[in-house]
């Protein structure tokens, strides 16, 4: 346990990251897991793209088609977006508080191989060739007729994944309550924080309409409920309500970290403090509150009456006005700056307008008359892609560049960056402007395939070449990546060289003990007082150097995960064969069998002693 | 490894601790007899509505019933919970989102899904 490099077997680095309860390895585990899962959507987007690159193709049939845009929405969302967000919270936003770990180690890991089992339960889907094939929001009607196991898959690894989602955020919201160092008050905590902490209470409140709105979709189709059947008495529109519950508040949950991402890049690279610090974190929490009360607006044409409509409608274009701040601050943080245009800053600069352009659209929508002319054309396929791409994945690709040398310790290639970025920005613009104008000549959204003389050709055409343009930006990332990898040049505390926040103030990536002493804070932006009144080092300590408290390391995460995967399956095939009852009831009890090796198993860590601590500060030249 | 530390309280501070305990045993004391007032309010209110007392319609008992139902768990929460102490602000914040979201999304379902 020793923070010397030291060489390892393959085996014992594989035991190592298999048991890591260490917040910056599992956050490492969510960037790797959720990369994945982005990759192999966008495989799927590819081969949607296409199909749709000229009428009447048949690249995939019309089975398949759906098999594949279903599984994109889901990948994208739950598998790619969330868990390479989480692998930055996880990441950082300790370090940025001050804190040695996240509140409940063991749970983080946890929470990780939940989503981890419940994406790869999801995925084995393709390999039985039962694909869930009801769209992302999977509404009842369709869901309940699908046939095959496609949907079970759906239903049973999301609810493994999102339990994981459900700890994660639990666990955010405690780390950030009870774990900031002194002087952290929550005015000055930073405002990826910010945004962690009001996204993470987000997914306390989202989170459990969604599981259970999955438990009825279970017991409709695997236990012989009949939730949404009406003509058992039940109701179809009961599933669309419950899943927006949940889904509009998690398009925020998306959003906001992305929001705190480039709160972070904008005030770093104009070298300026943020503008409008408080309205900010006001706006964050309006956001996050307004988000709760929209839910209705995806169901406009289902027929809730004009006062329902109404209502909704309002209170949707109520969130543009907090939005609205935020995109002011942000141009008024690099008024007057002097702004250096780097990866991360390109990324920030490309998302004012492409977020914008979807937000405004958003508000369109959200005028429920016109969201009648609007409604599954491709200007909704358009509005979201403006605002999850614009949005959430300019962030994280912007996070990777921004925080590679924080997570990893070397330095993207800036060059390579730029030409991902460009490739990406321009890919993307491609892509879906034209699918706003598609919408509006009537292209409905979801269809297989098209017939020629309907004005579609061209435009489709311009879209499936952005995509492509989107994903050789990504293979020069990835090649980026092994390049920065392979040549593996180390680099200092605060590589980009205007560091704000704390986790420039510790090297890069920190030992795993984080700070060698509680760090004091002295107001927003630590580090940058510390430097502006002569600190080199960026930090003042809180206390003396001594012993640190640490967990041990577990497997029990991923075997109690192991058996909830396990059951699934038993789930799933319980009504056709004979191993199917048998196998669900076996993995909850060994998932049981875990639980209570846990709980009896008293596991008090260990202590990292004070003259190790001191050994690897001399190490380090007497610095922090 | 971890060093437990003994706290003596001065007098002064013994002093001001029994005084905001008989100050607390004091209002815990008053919050149940009021407590048990409603309960018997309510009780009464219902057993008047059976009885077929004049005045005692149904229109009005379940409102009120219900009021003294939020009040009870109002109290409950604030004298025997701990919840007007000091340094439970966060918990409020959440207990009270989550409260209004409790309301308003079956207030929707009422309203909208089952009309």
């Amino acid at each position: 346990m020793s923070s010397v490099a030291q060489k390892k077997g393959f085996g014992a680095t594989l035991w190592d990251w298999l048991t890591t309860v260490d917040h910056k390895k599992i956050g490492i585990l969510y960037f790797l897991g959720g990369g994945f899962f982005f990759v192999l959507g966008g495989i799927e987007a590819m081969l949607i793209r296409w199909q749709l690159h000229k009428p009447n193709n048949d690249f995939v049939s019309a089975g398949l088609f759906n098999d594949l845009i279903t599984m994109h929405g889901t990948t994208m969302i739950f598998l790619a977006a969330m868990p390479l967000l989480f692998g930055f919270m996880n990441a950082i936003m300790p370090l940025q508080i001050g804190a040695r770990d996240v509140a409940f180690p063991f749970v983080n890991s946890l929470g990780f191989w939940m989503f981890f089992f419940g994406g790869v339960f999801l995925n084995i889907s393709w390999l039985v060739g039962q694909v869930p094939d009801a769209g992302w929001t999977s509404y009842a009607s369709l869901a309940i007729a699908s046939e095959g196991h496609g949907i079970d898959f759906y239903a049973i690894g999301l609810q493994i994944a999102g339990g994981g989602t459900l700890m994660a955020g639990i666990n955010f919201l405690v780390t950030i309550i009870n774990m900031r160092a002194p002087g952290m008050t929550y005015m000055r905590m930073p405002l990826f924080t910010w945004t962690t902490f009001v996204a993470s209470a987000m997914i306390l409140f989202a989170f459990p309409p969604l599981t259970v709105g999955l438990f009825f979709l279970t017991f409709d189709r695997m236990f012989g409920g009949n939730f949404f059947d009406h003509t058992m008495g039940g109701n179809t529109i009961i599933w669309e309500h419950i899943f927006w519950i949940f889904g509009h508040p998690e398009v925020y949950i998306l959003i906001l970290p992305a929001f705190g991402i480039f709160s972070e890049i904008f005030p770093v690279f104009a070298r300026k403090r943020l503008f409008g610090y408080s309205s900010m974190v006001f706006a964050t929490i309006l956001i996050g509150f307004l988000g709760f009360m929209v839910w209705a607006h995806h169901m406009f044409t289902v027929g809730l009456g004009p006062t329902a409509n109404a209502i909704f409608a309002v209170a949707t274009m109520a969130i543009a006005v907090p939005t609205g701040v935020k995109i002011f601050n942000w141009l008024l943080t690099m008024w007057g700056g002097s702004i250096k245009v780097t990866t991360p800053m390109l990324y920030a600069l490309g998302f004012i307008p492409s977020f914008t352009m979807g937000g405004v659209t958003g508000v369109m929508q959200g005028a429920a008359p016109l969201d009648y002319q609007l409604h599954d054309s491709y200007f909704i396929v358009a509005h979201f892609h403006y605002v999850i791409v614009g949005g959430v994945v300019f962030a994280i690709l912007a996070a990777t560049h921004y925080w590679w040398p924080k997570m990893f310790g070397t330095m993207l290639n800036e060059t390579l960056g730029k030409v991902t970025f460009w490739f990406f920005f321009l890919g993307f613009h491609m892509t879906f402007l034209i699918q706003h104008w598609l919408g509006f000549w009537g292209m409905p959204r979801r269809v297989w395939t098209f017939m020629d003389g309907q004005g579609w050709n061209l435009a489709n055409l311009i879209s499936t070449i952005g995509a492509f343009m989107m994903a050789i930006g990504v293979i020069v990332l990835v090649i980026n990546v092994i390049i920065t990898s392979v040549k593996n040049v180390r680099v200092g505390n605060d590589p980009w060289g205007d560091g704000r926040t704390l986790e420039w103030a510790i090297e890069s990536p920190p030992v795993y003990y984080n700070f060698a002493a509680t760090p004091l804070v002295r107001g927003l932006d630590t580090v940058y007082i510390e430097k502006m009144e002569g600190n080199e080092s960026g930090i003042t300590p809180a206390e003396p150097i001594k012993d640190i408290h640490m967990p041990n390391g577990s497997f029990i995460p991923f075997l109690m995960t192991l058996g909830l995967f396990i059951a699934g399956f038993g789930a799933m095939y319980r009504t056709e064969t004979e191993w199917g009852l048998p196998v669900l009831i076996f993995g909850l009890f060994f998932t049981f069998v875990c639980m209570a090796a846990r709980s009896l198993k008293d596991d008090t860590g260990y202590y990292v002693k004070k003259e190790e601590i001191l050994r690897d500060m001399k190490r380090k030249g007497g610095q922090n | 490894m971890a060093d437990i530390q003994v706290y003596k309280r001065t007098p002064a501070e013994q002093k001001l601790a029994q005084r905001r305990a008989k100050q607390s045993m004091r209002s815990q004391v008053m919050m149940f007899s009021l407590m048990i007032f409603l309960t018997l309010v309510s009780f009464s209110m219902v057993v008047a509505y059976q009885a077929g007392v004049a005045g005692f319609s149904k229109y009005f008992i379940i409102p009120m019933v219900m009021l003294f139902a939020a009040v009870q768990v109002a109290l409950q929460l604030y004298y025997f919970m701990h919840m007007n102490e000091k340094g439970h602000g966060v918990p409020q914040m959440f207990m009270f989102t989550g409260a209004l979201l409790g309301f308003l999304i079956p207030l929707t379902f009422v309203t909208i899904v089952w009309w």
